[in-house]
């Protein structure tokens, strides 16, 4: 037996102060005020009177290492070598020239990467894998934000909404990401219980677990032809697909269909209103790659009715509970439906309970 | 990889074999294999493996660390990226099992090292913090990092009943979203006089701020009153929500008795319903060597670590078993603090009572 090579582990990420500019390093934690100077461009100006100057710029998020490189460049010609990306996959370029900041942005433009993502603007969407990599996904990701992004890009450059509008997608409804707390989320969903391999279930999957993944309760153990098995009481499934994650003998993906649900509504900042869940809006659109048409139109259509009706600061989940869901499904001219009123545990809590109602 | 997101889009559906388990040596988590269920039409992703790779807290880079991630990863991968994962990890997107270990390897000389997957402690992260935002009322950087190093060993070897999660956020914006997306959500608040610079706030209304609309009528705590030249906050009132701070930056700081809220229990629907974090202690300083977060901490785990379901997140095991008796066994006090208002039903499971011949309570 060879000898094994030594062996470096558990040594966690490097430490982040080895890649603070100078800037950051001198006013760490002294920091008097912060000023938008124009789209995606932001000024913080310490204690120290020191000012560093940031431009925010957007991202697809999956980018390749030349795209990486190319960030490097603009980061080593305007920014000493240093950069970093936002909570939103957005990329910052932090300088301390302001007089760099333009022929910066003219370099980011010239190869496609737009400015923007400051205040009252829709910044980047939080987005997952989709068909480029899960085996879950009931929609694509990267197809559709790009799609969204390309229709509202006036409002990542500009800053001209109400207040912020987060906008995120997750490809289904295990909601890795924002989805569940978004101003608009767009869900991947299926519409269809799976279909279980009964031949192969009980050599891929673990039944007792398979059984306990069920949040309706709908799978119970069978035999089927001699083989250990599970049938699935289609009238409890909601298509969840969290047996298919414990159970690959349990697929649901489905093309004709699985599709897009979208919901509104959701913060998880604390200005003014407390954090809030995102709500159903529309339960089901079809998916139509590759520019989904359809989702983006309804997505347009949400931002519209909400950044010209909304008073100022006011996030689209505070606009609805000023106004009322009644009034909010009657601006947005979309169908009210059973699908929308919930039937899962403590459902009762969500119905209303009071003669509080415009006509 | 082009060709199969073809197909994809042609036939409206995925083409990702289910699951996939492969990794490093001395690691339970990490990698995330993927394998094509067409790989005879595309060879070169018949595997098509993810590496989570450990980012620098707040996502700062030099252009040396990320050309030599790059290298790396364009010798033993795809060349593509997520930057980054939601959780926070870089994203190598696509390589084949063999050239795991290698990738490790190289990426530990470089001090880089895998975050988590699995049943473990995931990739902490957190925001800007007081790299570069005033309003951070705690290292939010500092706390990330000594974090992921002190439990370095619950990170890589999955030991848990779930998944769990550590976000950190300097203040009530929440700019990582940790209520939302983390099972301990760390925010930064005070509990001090929030710091006027009044020269600051005329100078914002003789500039056409409407001080009365923008920010008095915006209160939730309806806390704060303007005069036209003065503004007065009644601080013992103040909900702490961060909106006039926000709206007026050169005018208005966090106090100076700065610390954090521990929260606990976010988490997405699967299973039971989704879940935002709830209070857990309304106010902690956070400061090193953080032995108080960590010895609350340890109590957890050991709690949900024992008694937690297969798949169970600590938010459901808490539904489960009631906040009221989590708080019993991890020693902490119920507070009013905790509860968006008290229970609505009466269905009270008392542990005191009268005995018969008892002319005291007992207590069990």
């Amino acid at each position: 037996m060879s000898q094994a090579a030594p062996r470096k582990t558990d040594i966690g990420p490097p430490q982040y102060e080895k890649f603070l500019p100078p800037i950051v390093k001198k006013n760490y934690g002294k920091w008097l005020y912060h000023e938008i100077l124009k789209p995606g461009v932001m000024v913080h100006v310490a204690e120290s009177g020191d000012k560093l100057f940031t431009v925010r710029a957007g991202s697809p998020r999956l980018i390749s290492i030349m795209t990486i490189r190319k960030f490097c460049d603009f980061a080593d010609k305007y920014c000493s070598g240093f950069l970093r990306f936002t909570s939103r996959n957005n990329v910052e370029f932090l300088l301390t020239d302001q007089t760099k900041i333009d022929p910066l942005i003219a370099d980011l433009k010239a190869v496609g990467f737009p400015v923007g993502g400051l205040g009252n603007s829709i910044s980047n969407i939080v987005h997952t894998q989709g068909w480029v990599h899960c085996h879950s996904s009931a929609t694509d990701a990267s197809g559709i934000v790009k799609s969204v992004m390309d229709d509202l890009i006036e409002y990542f450059t500009g800053m001209k909404l109400p207040g912020k509008l987060r906008i995120a997608l997750a490809c289904c409804l295990n909601m890795c990401g924002a989805v569940h707390c978004s101003d608009i989320a767009i869900l991947g969903v299926h519409r269809r219980p799976p279909k279980v391999q009964h031949d192969n279930l009980k050599k891929l999957c673990e039944i007792p677990t398979l059984i306990s993944s069920c949040p309706t309760g709908a799978i119970r153990t069978a035999m089927v032809d001699g083989k250990e098995s599970v049938e699935i009481e289609e009238d409890l499934c909601m298509y969840c697909a969290n047996c298919y994650t414990v159970c690959p003998a349990t697929a649901l993906n489905d093309p004709l269909n699985d599709g897009i649900s979208i919901w509104v509504g959701g913060k998880v900042s604390n200005a003014r209103h407390e954090p809030m869940f995102s709500k159903l809006a529309i339960p089901y659109i079809p998916n139509n790659p590759p520019r989904w048409p359809e989702v983006v139109s309804a997505v347009r259509n949400l931002v519209e009715i909400w950044a010209k009706d909304a008073r100022k600061y006011e996030r689209m989940g505070e606009w609805i509970n000023r106004i009322g869901w009644p009034r909010f499904f009657k601006k947005a001219g979309i169908e009210f439906t059973k699908y929308h009123i919930d039937d899962f545990k403590f459902a009762g809590t969500t119905y209303k309970k009071s003669v509080h109602l415009k006509y | 990889m082009l060709g199969v997101l073809e197909l994809s889009y042609r036939e409206k559906i995925g083409h990702w074999k289910h699951g996939g388990i492969v990794g490093v040596f001395g690691y339970g988590g990490g990698v995330i294999g993927r394998y094509s269920d067409v790989p005879e039409k595309f060879p070169d992703i018949a595997h098509f493996h993810t590496l989570r790779i450990n980012m620098p807290a707040s996502w700062f880079y030099t252009t040396e660390a990320l050309r030599g991630l790059c290298d790396i990863w364009e010798r033993h991968g795809s060349g593509l990226t997520n930057m980054h994962g939601s959780t926070g990890d870089i994203i190598f997107l696509g390589t084949s099992t063999p050239e795991l270990e290698p990738t490790f390897a190289e990426l530990t000389n470089m001090g880089f090292d895998l975050g988590g997957s699995g049943s473990v402690l995931r990739t902490p992260s957190c925001c800007v913090g007081p790299a570069r935002c005033e309003w951070a009322c705690y290292d939010t950087l500092k706390l990330t990092y000594d974090i992921t190093m002190h439990y370095q060993d619950e990170l890589h070897r999955p030991m848990f009943p779930y998944k769990f999660k550590f976000k950190m956020a300097g203040c009530p914006n929440d700019c990582v979203a940790s209520i939302a997306r983390a099972d301990l959500s760390i925010i930064g608040t005070w509990r001090d006089k929030i710091q006027i610079n009044h020269d600051a706030v005329r100078e914002y209304a003789k500039k056409g701020k409407d001080i009365q609309s923008d920010v008095i009528n915006n209160c939730p705590s309806k806390c704060m009153k303007w005069d036209g030249k003065t503004l007065h906050i009644e601080d013992s009132e103040c909900n702490h929500c961060m909106h006039c701070i926000n709206v007026m930056p050169k005018a208005l700081r966090p106090g100076k008795d700065r610390g954090a809220c521990l929260l606990i229990g976010a988490k997405a629907p699967i299973m039971e319903g989704a879940l935002l974090s709830s209070v857990l202690v309304p106010f902690i300083k956070m400061e090193p060597p953080y032995t108080e977060l960590y010895e609350l901490v340890d109590k957890i785990w050991e709690l949900w670590g024992e008694e937690g379901k297969n798949r169970e997140r600590v938010g459901e095991y808490i539904q489960r078993i009631g906040l009221g008796n989590f708080l019993e066994m991890i020693e902490v006090e119920p507070i009013p603090e905790m509860v968006a208002h008290p229970r609505e039903n009466p269905y009270i499971f008392f542990e005191e009572y009268f005995e018969d011949d008892d002319e005291e309570g007992t207590d069990e």
